[in-house]
């Protein structure tokens, strides 16, 4: 049954992940996006991980993606995109030789550590039952780790504040006294030609 | 393998009954959303004719019952088009996304089982004991509000993949409004788990077993805001700017037609028998209420639940024949500059009762203190909301005298 | 066949392969940046299957301030696609040499 779940999970993320990077469009790459992001999610409740599957639907799927697909729409750069030109020759090659490289690093790395992952069983806070993942994630976050999540409160309202002032409209600038002086003289040089 | 529903049907071996009865479970589920949905729409345009003095449908079957069979069967023998400019495989997934969520969020909706006198609120069908819901899980209303978070997928794809201006127009307002209305509904649930401690929803109602309900517990101010939330997060009027007849022809749906059109209609109206079916849940009680006759005492948590969401759903259609609709900055203004500050210093409030009642502090000096600090927040906002909207003024004066000096 | 957490790791790991090859290759911003995520999915992936491996709750937590700070990266990433497509509407990763002088 795991194993089902966990293949089915992995199809689901890994031809999503393909989607967002062969999509033309930006739309259809979002909504693969979504995809992968739902495998992850159902990866998540296979590791008993309840809550941070629901927040993984609720902030990733419905306000980062959303925000992706709101802002592609709003701003009409929805046209597909010509994929067959290359503009630096030979950057496809080289990025997937890169990629290629980065997976066989970890594989190395995985199967130098033979069966699986190795490490002390610290659990300063043990996992407990996925009917009360919620209640002990939170008492851990209030508790022992309350200076980061007010740290990541802070973060958060930077990054709002800067979002407003980066994306508001910037009002004309008043134009200074030299160029007004300069209009007034324009714009009675029109007004004699006019006459003229 | 872990089971993620606590429910005790699943805590014994999973065997063919077992499976027979979750398979009912969901199928009455389904049947059950469905009809009422028929019924739902129906009972809308006859009460909304009464209201207009009008009759409303009254020629299929008795009441014009069987007007929305009639109308659905119409749209599904219509030619289904598919406009020239529209992007064909969003365009046809987008009535799914909005469908899906839907239904999905009834299931964890309980909708009976006794809950009184520490009732598990679990009843007996062939031997197992089950609760009256399709599914448990231990994160209960969160699955809800990410559902409800895809649904915004159906609408602004839909506008979107229409390949149309107006569609479009409909959906960047639809989306812009359910994100923003999320996030005032979603505080105002907080509120809730503080006095439940659980998320999942039959804990939530076994917590407010016969009388304890949340909406007064909580004290009332977060069942207003959940309704207003919700109401927005529906489109319904007056919050229905997606679909403003009068400015964006007909919305997200206006290239739609035939079966599609008909998916879209049917995922709105069953959202609002699903948000209708939550709000009972959080905060009035769920299926809870007095068992009158003890020999069919499973009848009525299941009558008191349909009581319930009815009243709702009245008056959902009540709002939407009185009142007119909200201009875009009044929406977006009520959303997030009186909603969301509001649920949450009602929330931070509440909070600092349930610490001062573990801790043994006097409830009559938090409770002013409390409002004094919330006050003055208020004022801090007001004050800086007022400061923006002059600096913004002022920077328009600026720009208009510098466009005069332009020309 | 049952799986182990070598078996998420792999995951994981193609995972985020996938999303460098597709941040290195496409030149839309807005692609890339979900290549961006993808990469953060694949962490998480890797910090959860390890906590449960370990039994230790930190890799959640780990998850938990990673999504935020995903929401925070996406918030201003965007903020900053919309203020450059202002001037130019059809930008890509190349045109923003000009940020060069």
């Amino acid at each position: 049954m795991e194993t089902v779940v966990f293949l089915i999970s992995a199809a689901v993320i890994l031809s999503g992940a393909l989607g967002v990077i062969f999509s033309k469009n930006p739309v259809h790459s979002a909504l693969f996006m979504v995809q992968t992001l739902f495998g992850v999610a159902v990866l998540f409740v296979l590791l008993e991980a309840t809550f941070l599957a629901a927040i993984q639907v609720i902030v990733y799927a419905g306000a980062i993606v959303i925000l992706f697909v709101f802002v592609i729409t709003l701003l009409g750069v929805d046209r597909a995109e010509d994929l067959k030109v290359e503009p630096i020759s030979g950057q496809r090659p080289l990025a997937v030789v890169l990629g290629a490289s980065i997976f066989g690093i970890i594989l190395t790395v995985l199967i130098v550590a033979v069966g699986g992952p190795t490490g002390e069983q610290v659990a300063n806070t043990p996992i407990g039952d996925a009917s009360d993942n919620t209640k002990i994630l939170g008492e851990a976050l209030f508790s022992t780790h309350v200076f980061s999540v007010e740290l990541t409160a802070l973060l958060l309202t930077v990054a709002v504040v800067g979002a407003v002032v980066l994306s508001t409209r910037p009002t004309k600038p008043l134009i200074s006294t030299l160029d007004k002086q300069q209009n007034d003289n324009l714009e009675d040089e029109l007004e004699e030609k006019g006459e003229e | 393998m872990m089971i993620i529903a606590s429910d005790p049907l699943l805590s014994s071996d999973i065997g063919f009954s077992v499976v027979a009865i979750m398979l009912l479970k969901v199928v009455i589920a389904f049947a059950l959303l469905m009809v009422s949905v028929m019924l739902v729409i129906w009972f809308e345009r006859k009460i909304v004719a009464d209201m207009h003095n009008r009759v409303g449908p009254s020629l299929a079957g008795p009441w014009g019952i069987l007007q929305t069979l009639a109308d659905g069967i119409k749209l599904f023998f219509k030619e289904d088009l598919l406009p020239e400019r529209a992007d064909r495989v969003v365009f046809r997934l987008a009535p799914y996304l909005s469908l899906v969520p839907a239904f999905l969020s009834f299931a964890i909706v309980p909708i009976g089982g006794d809950f009184t006198n520490g009732g598990d609120g679990t009843v007996s069908i062939f031997g197992h004991r089950t609760l009256l819901q399709v599914a448990d899980p231990p994160v209960g209303i969160l699955l809800f509000l990410a559902l409800s978070s895809i649904a915004v997928y159906g609408v602004m794809l839909a506008g979107w993949s229409s390949g149309s201006k107006y569609p479009l127009l409909g959906s960047v307002r639809a989306s812009a409004q359910m994100i923003s209305y999320e996030a005032a509904l979603g505080l105002s649930m907080a509120t809730v788990f503080l006095f439940s401690g659980t998320l999942s929803t039959s804990g939530i109602v076994s917590g407010q077993a016969t009388w304890n309900w949340n909406l007064v517990s909580t004290g009332f101010i977060p069942f207003i805001i959940f309704v207003i939330a919700g109401t927005a997060e529906l489109n319904r009027p007056p919050f229905d700017l997606v679909e403003a007849e009068q400015e964006l022809v007909g919305g997200f749906h206006t290239e739609y037609s035939s079966i599609r059109f008909a998916l879209f209609f049917l995922a709105e109206f069953m959202n609002m028998i699903t948000m209708s079916a939550i709000a009972v849940t959080l905060f009035l009680g769920g299926p809870n209420g007095p068992i009158l006759i003890k020999q069919i005492a499973w009848v009525w948590p299941i009558l008191w639940f349909f009581l319930k969401v009815m009243a709702f759903l009245f008056t959902f259609v009540w709002l939407r024949a009185t009142l007119p609709r909200l201009r875009y900055d009044q929406l977006m203004d009520l959303g997030w500059k009186l909603l969301i500050p509001a649920s949450l210093g009602w929330f931070l409030l509440i909070a600092a009762l349930n610490i001062g009642e573990d801790r043994g502090w006097s409830t009559f000096l938090i409770v002013p203190i409390g409002l004094i600090v919330l006050s003055l927040a208020a004022l801090l906002l007001n004050g800086a909301i007022k400061k923006a909207k002059d600096s913004s003024l002022h920077a328009a004066d600026l720009s208009e005298i510098s466009e005069g000096v332009d020309q | 066949m049952s799986i182990t957490t070598t078996w998420y790791l792999l995951l994981a790991a193609i995972l985020f392969s996938i999303g460098t090859t597709g941040l290195l290759v496409r030149r839309n911003p807005l692609i890339m940046f979900m290549c961006i995520e993808l990469m953060l999915n694949a962490v998480n992936i890797t910090f959860v299957s390890i906590g449960s491996h370990l039994n230790d709750l930190g890799g959640q937590l780990a998850v938990f301030f990673v999504l935020v700070v995903a929401a925070a990266e996406v918030v201003i990433g965007l903020a900053l696609v919309v203020a450059i497509m202002r001037r130019r509407s059809r930008t890509n990763a190349d045109d923003l040499k000009i940020l060069g002088g």
